[in-house]
């Protein structure tokens, strides 16, 4: 491989990295995933990482249960997932995390955002801060040397409040 | 079988066995509660689908504790890749039990597609799920209930006359978490 291609490769990783460092520094030792083009790197830094448990789901919403279910025993779950999953976990965000008060920390990738290629992610894109605006669940939106700190924070936030909270991260922040 | 019976039947075994119970919602958690009320019991008040899900985050959790999902055909029907996860996931200590009735129940008694051609033990085999039984009487369940994998219970359409849950769901919850786990954050 020619050292271009390597920093190439790195530079691509490092949003990814401060995301992964801001789960490790939060104590996640759980995430349910869905996957998305932009999350490939940190999902693979999840699933090499023996501390984790990684769950691949099918769907979002089941994520959400499994997370909710890792709280109740006693562990500190994440999901990870596109945007368009959020419109899949509605219900189940509303009728189980906030109805008992059950933390859960969404690393979501915001596609539908300025950059975006594909029109089909442009609806869901549009309505992701207005649907979490209006289920009152706060959210991030930071820059990549801010990750680190934001998923950390969100997390906190998450315990502090027993209820779900969100990192964005827009098509911008993998630079791409 | 009626699914009181079902249910007073698993949720004796749960005590001996020491398990904690995801109980889907209506009429099933509130049949539970009515025969056998624990903390180790999680009732479901919304989040139809989720209970075989709450299920396996927990038993990935707590891998030294039993963990029983009562879940339903219609709800199954609802998360149908819980099974395939279930399968790729799930450890022994966890066990999911469909009690099939082939009706949607809380809601009157509307048929599922089981009840016409869906078979959700066979759907379960397909997932990948390696431990699939059928069951239709009693003490078929009843020997069945320290295993793991999936069982499907055959019960009759119909539910009990039984009064709602008088526990908020704060109080499920923290009452629940309390017996679940020592690994606990709040108090």
């Amino acid at each position: 491989m020619s050292l271009k291609i390597i920093q190439i490769m790195s530079n691509d990783l490092r949003p990814s990295e401060q995301v992964y460092r801001g789960l490790k520094r939060a104590g996640i030792d759980l995430v349910a995933s869905v996957p998305c083009v932009n999350l490939q790197e940190l999902l693979c830094l999840l699933s090499s990482d023996p501390d984790i448990i990684h769950i691949p789901v099918t769907r979002e919403e089941e994520g959400i249960g499994v997370c909710a279910g890792a709280y109740m025993g006693g562990m500190s779950p994440a999901i990870a997932m596109q945007n368009s999953g959020l419109g899949n976990s509605i219900n189940a965000l509303a009728s189980l995390d906030m109805l008992y008060g059950i933390p859960l920390l969404m690393v979501i990738s915001h596609r539908g955002t300025q950059g975006e290629r594909l029109v089909g992610q442009i609806p869901m894109g549009r309505l992701t801060e207005p649907l979490l605006k209006t289920m009152g669940i706060p959210f991030f939106r930071p820059r990549p040397h801010e990750a680190e700190k934001a998923v950390e924070g969100a997390w906190s936030l998450a315990l502090n409040e027993m209820r779900p909270v969100a990192v964005l991260l827009d098509i911008k922040f993998w630079g791409r | 079988m009626r699914r009181i019976d079902a249910i007073a039947i698993i949720a004796e075994a749960a005590e001996a066995l020491n398990a904690l119970i995801v109980c889907n919602l209506g009429y099933p958690s509130r049949e539970l509660f009515f025969i056998r009320d624990r903390p180790e019991n999680f009732y479901m008040l919304g989040s139809m689908g989720m209970a075989s899900s709450i299920a396996l985050g927990l038993s990935l959790a707590l891998p030294e504790r039993r963990v029983i999902a009562i879940d339903g055909d219609g709800s199954v029907l609802m998360n149908l890749g819980t099974l395939a996860t279930i399968a790729s996931f799930a450890s022994s200590n966890y066990l999911l039990v469909i009690l099939d009735n082939r009706v949607y129940g809380s809601t009157g008694c509307q048929p599922t597609c089981t009840s016409r051609c869906t078979d959700l033990a066979a759907v379960a085999r397909g997932a990948g799920v390696r431990d699939v039984r059928v069951v239709s009487g009693e003490e078929e369940l009843r020997r069945r209930l320290s295993g793991s994998g999936v069982v499907v219970a055959i019960v009759e359409p119909g539910n009990a006359d039984v009064p709602v849950i008088p526990l908020t769901p704060e109080k499920i919850l923290s009452r629940f978490m309390e017996r679940a786990s020592s690994r606990m954050r709040r108090s």
